[in-house]
């Protein structure tokens, strides 16, 4: 590659699409989250041409498999192939974009050195987006199950079951997000909620997959596990998630529509 | 870092879409060695499109009055929308020929990873102008991405109580490229917009 003026080597990595930036007249900088190289922000050249060789490859949420040249400050995209292109299952459906950026906001928030591998992580991210592309769930469901996983990857999920201060057994009552989730009558802290026992069973499905629970939830149970999930997530976080405000959660009857219509 | 003024000057730079921060430089030495009027030409383009070009109070295009010279124009229909993100989308349909209707800048695409929610863009305003009902036809020319694609969605499920003809711009096989190059996303989507020959 002389002459190019990079004389960094080449690797190979298959990764999520998690951010598209415009650069300069045609380029754009797109921020992947790689199955062994963690989170990598790179250029790609020309792809907003429309005869660029990379296609709608670098759309946001696409499974790829990516060829990238070491650069100076940001790696450059020489080749992509896709291995699943989900962006088109997830630009179709409203409420499924705006979850698709929530789960891509919270990968790069918990990914805050580049190039620092996590497998866990990455793991986790391309089976929400897949399992929001499929529809197999709702997507608020999805959402909420991923950040839940998520902040157990990050070591910071909130106890469900067992007294988050003195480990009394559950389950409790009481939940501060401060305390750190379920809390006893002794240790709970004054403000702490009292969300319905059904919702808390929710957020312990959602967190262990189990899915025929999970499914078979109430909307009210599912808007209060959202909230909780929500406030403990930005009680951990420095900056609040732009996207998530802007998740369209309405989509429960639609989803069990939809979900009915696609299995027939 | 430099003192004074030509910092100044390349700071400003800095800050435009686009620009780094050795294109500012760049930028900054050309202007200090170029001519003192050509400097001043440009200047006043800068403060004159300030003061002059403002939104068209209708559909969002630049205008230099309260209303676009398309929104003006008595000859175009009113029966048709196109919605585009950016004035410089109407710019390029325009120069199409093709289109005689009138337009509805959004001011962007939805895209929650950078905050942008349907009540950043002029949405709200759409559905004003659309509710006399005497537009029949609502075309939705966003951004073949997935940021515009994803408002186009949008729009789509919002207006459709209102029983309009909702259309997408036809997206798929640039001209002059090789079928076989084609993505997956691109090609699906050519394949849905074919039409009889
Ligand atoms: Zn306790
Ligand atoms: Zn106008």
């Amino acid at each position: 590659m002389s002459g190019v003026g990079f004389k960094g080597k080449l690797y190979r990595d298959d990764a999520l699409v998690l951010r598209v930036q415009k650069l300069g007249e045609s380029d754009r900088i797109i921020t992947l989250f790689t199955r062994r190289h963690g989170r990598v922000r790179a250029v790609a050249k020309g792809v907003r041409k429309t005869m660029s060789k990379f296609g709608g490859r670098l759309e946001p949420f696409g499974h790829v498999d990516v060829q990238l040249l070491e650069g100076r400050s940001l790696d450059v995209i020489s080749q992509v192939e896709g291995v699943d292109l989900y962006g088109r299952r997830i630009m179709d459906d409203y409420p499924r974009y705006t979850v698709a950026s929530a789960i891509a906001e919270t990968a790069e928030r918990l990914t805050p050195v580049e190039q620092e591998p996590s497998l866990r992580l990455f793991l986790l991210t391309l089976g929400a987006i897949r399992a929001l592309a499929l529809g197999e769930h709702g997507s608020s469901l999805v959402l909420d199950a991923y950040l839940l996983r998520a902040m157990g990857v990050a070591g910071w999920a909130p106890a469900l079951l067992d007294c988050a201060v003195c480990g009394n057994p559950g389950p409790h009552r009481g939940f501060s997000v401060p305390a750190g989730g379920a809390v006893c009558p002794d240790c709970r802290p004054p403000g702490a909620s009292h969300p319905a026992p059904a919702t808390i069973e929710l957020m312990a499905a959602l967190a262990s997959s189990d899915w025929q629970v999970a499914d078979a939830s109430e909307p009210n149970h599912r808007r209060e596990a959202s909230g909780l999930v929500a406030a403990h997530l930005q009680w951990h976080l420095e900056r609040a998630l732009r996207s998530l405000p802007l998740v369209d959660r309405d989509d429960t009857t639609r989803d069990r529509a939809r979900d009915r219509k696609e299995r027939s | 870092m430099y003192e004074g003024a030509i910092q100044d000057l390349i700071d400003e730079l800095g800050r435009l879409p686009g620009v780094g921060p050795k294109s500012a430089q760049r930028i900054a030495f050309h202007v200090l060695s170029s001519d003192p009027s050509d400097v001043k030409r440009l200047a006043q383009a800068l403060t004159r499109v300030k003061e002059l070009v403002r939104f068209c109070t209708r559909c969002f295009n630049v205008a230099e009055s309260d209303l676009c010279r398309i929104c003006r124009d008595p000859r175009r229909s009113d029966e048709v929308y196109c919605v585009v993100e950016e004035p410089k989308d109407v710019v390029a349909i325009e120069r199409t020929g093709e289109f005689r209707g009138r337009y509805h800048v959004l001011g962007g695409a939805i895209n929650p990873l950078e905050g942008v929610g349907p009540d950043n863009l002029k949405v709200r305003e759409l559905m004003m102008r659309l509710a006399d009902g005497t537009c029949k036809e609502l075309i939705l020319a966003t951004d073949p991405n997935t940021e515009g694609e994803a408002t186009a969605t949008y729009l789509a499920l919002l207006v459709k109580p209102m029983g309009l003809n909702v259309t997408r711009l036809a997206s798929g096989l640039p001209v002059g490229g090789d079928l076989e190059y084609a993505d997956e996303i691109t090609l699906g989507r050519a394949f849905e917009g074919r039409r009889a020959v």
